[in-house]
């Protein structure tokens, strides 16, 4: 049953007038820039536009600064903007190998071509609270070094050299779109890495994390993590070749993968991967543990009912926007489908309530009769 | 048809002039005081454009994730058209970057490319070299401190 | 690409396709009625009712067939300019534009499938004219019967029975247009 009403409409206007204000804040505190959202706050706008899955820095900031910081409200917004563009089409796909490195380790080979760079990161802070920063958040400039010309290459070229690692292997030029046709299952494995991408960073840790505990153990080794900057290209129909049309700053996980073969594939190293948009190293190690841990299939592994290898409950449970937009529903008025299940539970009461009556009165009747 | 060298040299000028930070190639153009006269072929127009990886980073290609693009296209008044594709939501350095390709086919082009194109390069090389710079500085230097025997 | 493949869009794309798509809705809601509509021009034969069906309908992720007399190199470069629809085999499109015996069989084209009905082809044909007479239409949105000139019956008739499956027709003549659905009973 469906029942109209009105009356809301005020008290929303004023609840809209109020979060305004609280987004705010008290007045006699600055105002936050979209600049300072975007300069100072990057890694919250990394996130914003990597679950949102639209880079673009002075958006995600403004969502940040609208959503007063709650980044899933953020990515909403962002979602939402994002299908109101039209698409020009499709980039030819990224070459990383030609990132400009502003960090890249290897947790598998110590000296390696290119070396193990650390950028700027958070690894080797002690995390204890800065103090200074609350007075006084001005830093000097870090130091520089002469620049090497040299390559850096992937480490999963090496062990591809030797034969140890599987071939990354091939697959259509135009993968499937779940933003354009509803998903699938069974989701192929480029499906599966861009649900990934955007899919929800606690979602995805807590994924890999289970990966790591045992559920579906897949000894995964980072075996690169590289950040840096990419330029986009695309094929320009009017010009007849292609050009840069941006540059992005992505964070690539290779995972290699303990393998000790399986009816179909000899031993050797497997392959886990996870590309996001920004500086996002959780996510991106984590994309390619759970990307792995979904491999089992392909790679004749057996499954042996974990999470992280269920591509069903991956894929339909790591969209954030999906989830809250299902699950926040529930707060909005539901007056007459609880009357219903309110009709229904004191039915049950009044036939239980007679027929203990009716038991009691039975009961009585021999009593009564000595 | 244009020739090779001709759409390497095209190709690369369209690239920069997407990748500028916002204003900036606007700003250059327009301390140039030309305003030629064109005719709108494509109205600025903000779009985006769906980025795709490769799984493995050599594999099959996925989808990654759009980018914000916005596009222009014009005609000056010698027939000369331009096209301008940049990266982000701005509507002027679309307009500005299809101004400057079709400048760059003109006789004006030796005086864009020192005013407008020639700034532009630099600074993206000093800002890329800066970065670099820095991350050559994080760079591991490993020395063995001991090496035990058994 | 020439220069006369990178004119002939809107002018003001977000006006002219939003009049655009109010046209052709309208004209999905009311078989048999004909619609005027303006602003696309495309390279020669194409109608500019057909140009701006392509131009309000068409872009980046739907598949264009064009039959032989629309495949020409200045067809392509305004299609890649203006929407940049991939240009596909009939049995893969989303939208078809030819004339009406250049786009025939029917059966080439998808009809879309159980679960996603939508999945399927709009064929655009370029017709002489278009008037209120000739086949009898009756079906949701028409009150009790419309006419329009098809050019054959059978054809939409065995369309019909495949519903909710089948093909959508938007027929174009200069600047008018009308559309026949597959909900369409023809007669």
């Amino acid at each position: 049953m469906y029942v109209a009403v009105k009356g809301g409409e005020r008290a929303i206007e004023n609840a809209h007038a109020w979060l305004g204000e609280e987004r705010r804040g008290d007045r006699d505190i600055a105002e936050l820039s979209v600049a300072q959202i975007r300069e100072q706050l990057k890694l919250a706008v990394n996130r914003v536009m990597a679950e949102g899955s639209l880079y673009d820095a002075d958006l995600a900031a403004l969502a940040i600064k609208q959503a007063r910081g709650d980044m899933i409200e953020a990515i909403f917004l962002i979602r939402a903007y994002r299908t109101t563009l039209p698409r020009f089409g499709g980039s030819l796909p990224l070459d990383t190998a030609e990132m400009a490195c502003e960090r890249r380790i290897s947790a598998t080979f110590k000296d390696l071509p290119g070396g193990q760079v650390l950028g700027p990161t958070f690894d080797y802070t002690h995390r204890l609270i800065d103090f200074q920063l609350a007075a006084n958040g001005e830093v000097a400039e870090a130091p520089s070094r002469e620049t090497s010309a040299d390559p850096v290459p992937h480490v999963t070229g090496f062990l591809n050299r030797e034969g140890l690692i599987e071939e990354a292997g091939e697959g259509e030029d135009t993968p499937p779109d779940l933003t354009r046709e509803p998903l699938e299952f069974p989701a192929d494995r480029s499906l599966r890495l861009q649900a990934l991408t955007r899919s929800d960073e606690g979602f995805a840790l807590g994924m890999a994390y289970s990966t790591q505990r045992g559920y579906g153990r897949n000894h995964a080794f980072v075996g690169e993590l590289r950040i840096g900057e990419v330029a986009v290209e695309m094929e320009i129909p009017e010009l007849g070749f292609a050009i840069e049309i941006g540059e992005i700053t992505l964070t690539e996980c290779e995972t290699v993968n303990q393998f000790t073969g399986s009816k179909t594939e000899p031993p050797q190293f497997t392959r886990g991967y996870g590309l996001v948009f920004g500086q996002s190293e959780r996510k991106s190690i984590s994309m390619a543990l759970v990307d792995r841990a979904l491999r089992w299939e392909e790679l004749g592994e057996d499954n042996v009912g974990a999470p992280a290898q269920d591509v069903e409950f991956v894929l339909s449970h790591g969209d954030n926007i999906q989830a809250t937009g299902f699950l926040e529903h529930i707060k909005l008025p539901h007056y007459v489908d609880f009357q219903s299940e309110l009709e229904l539970v004191r039915t049950l009461r009044k036939e239980v309530e007679e027929a203990r009556a009716a038991a009691d009165m039975a009961n009585q009747v021999p009593e009564a009769a000595e | 048809m244009l020739d090779q060298t001709t759409d390497t040299a095209r190709r690369d000028w369209l690239s920069l002039l997407a990748k500028s930070p916002t204003g900036r190639a606007r700003d250059l153009l327009s301390a140039l005081d030309l305003s030629p006269s064109h005719e709108l072929l494509r109205a600025p127009e903000i779009g985006s454009v769906m980025v795709r990886g490769r799984a493995g980073g050599t594999g099959a290609p996925f989808n990654l994730g759009e980018i914000t693009v916005t596009r222009a296209s014009l005609k000056l008044a010698c027939g000369t058209v331009g096209h301008g594709y940049v990266q982000g939501r701005s509507k002027e350095d679309a307009l500005s970057a299809a101004l400057i390709d079709a400048l760059m086919q003109t006789e004006a082009a030796d005086h864009i490319a020192d005013a407008v194109l020639a700034p532009l390069r630099q600074e993206m090389a000093t800002r890329r070299a800066t970065r670099a710079g820095k991350a050559a500085a994080t760079k591991v230097e490993f020395f063995t401190m001991a090496r035990g025997e058994d | 690409m020439n220069s006369a493949a990178l004119s002939g869009g809107f002018a003001n794309p977000a006006q002219e396709a939003a009049h655009g798509f109010r046209a052709l809705m309208n004209a999905m809601a009311r078989p048999g009625e004909i619609f005027e509509v303006s602003g696309g021009q495309g390279p020669a034969p194409l109608s500019i009712g057909a140009a701006v069906t392509l131009l309000t309908l068409c872009d980046a992720d739907t598949g264009l067939y064009l039959a032989p007399s629309f495949d020409s190199a200045e067809m392509r470069g305004w299609v890649a300019f203006h929407f940049g629809a991939p240009l596909v085999p009939a049995e893969r499109a989303d939208f078809a534009l030819g004339r009406w015996e250049e786009l025939l069989p029917l059966e080439q084209y998808r009809i879309g499938t159980a679960e996603y009905p939508d999945r399927s082809a709009t064929l655009i044909v370029e017709s002489d004219s278009l008037t209120q007479n000739g086949a009898t239409l009756r079906g949701p949105g028409i009150k009790d019967s419309a006419a329009l000139s098809l050019p054959e019956t059978t054809a939409f008739q065995a369309n019909h029975t495949l519903f909710p499956l089948g093909l959508d027709f938007v027929f174009t003549a200069g600047a008018q247009l009308a559309a026949l659905p597959r909900s369409t009973e023809v007669n």
